[in-house]
């Protein structure tokens, strides 16, 4: 099997759009150019309604990606396993795919008995493990968002040591909304590491606006840009892009 | 995914006195009860052909399989077990039409490594560090690092009282990123090291069960050096007081291999018992002097009875 680059858009909210497309199109749309969209939704405290956060899970499936909502102490666990999650069923995808093309279609893993069905699972292992990754995290700095933000960027470190004890390689960025005159904002460029993203955290913009459709548009477009290939191709391996 | 574990779709489901029926082995599975539930799943004590078996059931299929692939291969493991013995894998289509995949193992049955220290005594201490550090050499040794090592994953059984580990979830080939891990325990979460499964990360983990075993509460992290913070926790544990020196090298990653730190535990307890004997062995000449001052009180005492004799008469 080929080893592929995964492509991911990690979203931290803690509410709704209010301007904009809708962001679930995006994330469908994000989705068709090979990219999963993730949404992670911070809740206040025990007592508050996730009804506000519908949302979230409306846009991870469209984006064919994993959703949470979480109270921000836990944090840190839930960044790492959503993403971890996601690239888990990205690659059962694939998988799917080309058993779909073996077994004929239709046919999925939970169609086969669960010994051929383990055998699968270290292969989708395998692959989660070796493939290289990207993963542009996207945050929402509305006012709302302002006693987030430390707790934040601590999970964004931790999420850093989990992904980097991989085989693999990675790169991460991260991109803040609404931007002081685009949609989005760049806070860090792509970097194999996020140790040194404590000194440049977002500060936080004020107003009520928060553009998550237009701002996971934009972020699509970031996969694309040239100095991201050419950082891949500096690397020891030829980075193969196949999704 | 679900915010907190009472969002568990299984649990709904699952009740004692129904039967769970695989759709592959066609096995049938009375649940009596639950036996707990983590992170992941739930655990139920279930019978089969009058047998008792602990079955595990959860939301996410792949987890079960995951944890089945790894029973498997530690099956092959040579001497004392290394986790609960594989006995079925299995779908099971629930009457509102979800297909769950499940497990189902050994029982184990047992008590927490805390309630067991502190019921019988801390000279268990030792004995449960070199009964783990004994696992861990062998799991190493066959390529795999334990990952998600905590109080709760840990149980004694009795007669004679031997740990065991149970929920190999988070084990993890040797070299790959830790499947799953436990904040507290992870040192990773403390600053003190990658996620890359290495035997230097199980032994920290270790560290942090015996640590948890005297502060049933954990703690949390502080902004302030890690490394230290942690040290000073151990010292301040007097039962621990032995394994000081070795606790803090497995929390400095000093370790490369649990044989090693299984080595000095050991001189530790030798140490100890040297100590203790030539402290007994002090008390032995203090018992045997005691006599003599009793003597010598004995003649005391009747002289001055005498001398209180001669006063009245
Ligand atoms: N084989 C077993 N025998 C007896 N009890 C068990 C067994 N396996 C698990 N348990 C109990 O169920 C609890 C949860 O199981 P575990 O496998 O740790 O789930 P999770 O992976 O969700 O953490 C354990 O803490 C333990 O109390
Ligand atoms: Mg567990």
């Amino acid at each position: 099997m080929k080893k592929g680059t995964l492509k991911q858009i990690l979203l931290i909210t803690d509410g709704c759009s209010n301007k904009g497309e809708d962001p679930a199109a995006t994330a469908a749309l994000a989705n068709q150019q090979g990219i999963t969209v993730n949404v992670i939704g911070i809740l206040d405290d025990q007592t508050e309604q996730p009804e506000g956060l519908q949302e979230v899970e409306e846009i991870a499936l469209s984006g064919g990606g994993v959703s949470q909502l979480v109270y921000k102490q836990v944090l840190s666990q839930t960044v790492q396993a959503v993403t971890k999650q996601a690239m888990t069923q990205t690659l059962q995808g694939f998988v799917n795919k080309e058993l779909q093309q073996i077994l004929g279609s239709g046919q999925s893993m939970e169609d086969l008995a669960p010994e051929k069905r383990g055998e699968i699972m270290e292969v989708v292992e395998d692959m989660g493990e070796t493939c290289d990754l990207e993963v542009l995290v996207l945050i929402d700095t509305s006012a709302s968002m302002h006693d987030k933000l430390p707790t934040v960027k601590e999970a964004l470190i931790d999420l850093s040591i989990s992904l980097n004890s991989r085989i693999g390689r990675n790169r991460f960025c991260i991109y803040s909304f609404p931007g002081k005159k685009k949609d989005i904002q760049k806070v860090f460029d792509w970097s194999p590491q996020l140790d040194a993203i404590s000194t440049v955290f977002p500060k936080l913009t004020s107003g009520g606006i928060t553009p998550t459709g237009p701002a996971i548009r934009e972020a699509m477009y970031q996969f694309g840009r040239k100095s991201l290939r050419r950082s891949f191709r500096n690397g020891n391996e030829p980075g193969v892009e196949e999704a | 995914m679900g915010t907190n574990q009472a969002w568990k779709k299984h649990n709904k489901e699952i009740r004692p006195g129904i039967h769970i029926t695989g759709k592959w082995h066609k096995n049938s599975y009375l649940i009596k009860k639950e036996l707990g539930s983590g992170a992941i799943g739930t655990v139920y004590l279930c019978e089969w052909n009058g047998r008792t078996a602990a079955l595990k059931v959860s939301d996410t299929s792949t987890s079960m399989t995951v944890e089945v692939n790894v029973l498997k291969s530690l099956e092959k493991v040579q001497g004392n077990p290394l986790g609960p013995s594989l006995v079925d894998i299995d779908d099971w289509t629930s009457p509102l039409g979800n297909q769950y995949t499940f497990y189902v193992m050994e029982y184990l049955q047992g008590q927490s490594l805390a309630s067991f220290i502190r019921q019988q005594g801390k000279e268990w201490i030792g004995v449960f560090m070199l009964q783990l550090l004994e696992d861990l050499e062998r799991l190493h040794q066959s390529g795999w690092i334990f990952g998600d090592l905590k109080t709760d994953n840990i149980l004694v059984l009795h007669s004679p009282p031997r740990v065991r580990w149970i929920d190999v979830g988070g084990t993890t080939k040797i070299g790959r990123a830790i499947k799953e891990y436990t904040e507290f325990y992870d040192r990773g979460y403390w600053g003190l090291g990658t996620r890359r499964a290495e035997p230097s990360y199980d032994l920290f983990a270790l560290v942090m069960v015996f640590l948890h075993v005297f502060y049933p509460k954990r703690f949390e992290k502080k902004q302030s050096s890690s490394q230290v913070f942690l040290i000073n926790k151990i010292n301040a544990v007097k039962e621990l007081t032995p394994y000081r020196t070795v606790l803090r090298k497995a929390v400095e990653g000093k370790y490369q291999t649990s044989a090693e730190m299984r080595v000095e535990v050991i001189n530790c307890m030798y140490h100890m018992q040297k100590m203790s004997r030539s402290r007994t062995n002090k008390n032995v000449q203090k018992s045997t002097s005691l006599p003599m001052l009793a003597e010598a009180g004995g003649i005391t005492l009747l002289a001055t009875m005498y001398y209180l004799l001669s006063l009245l008469l």
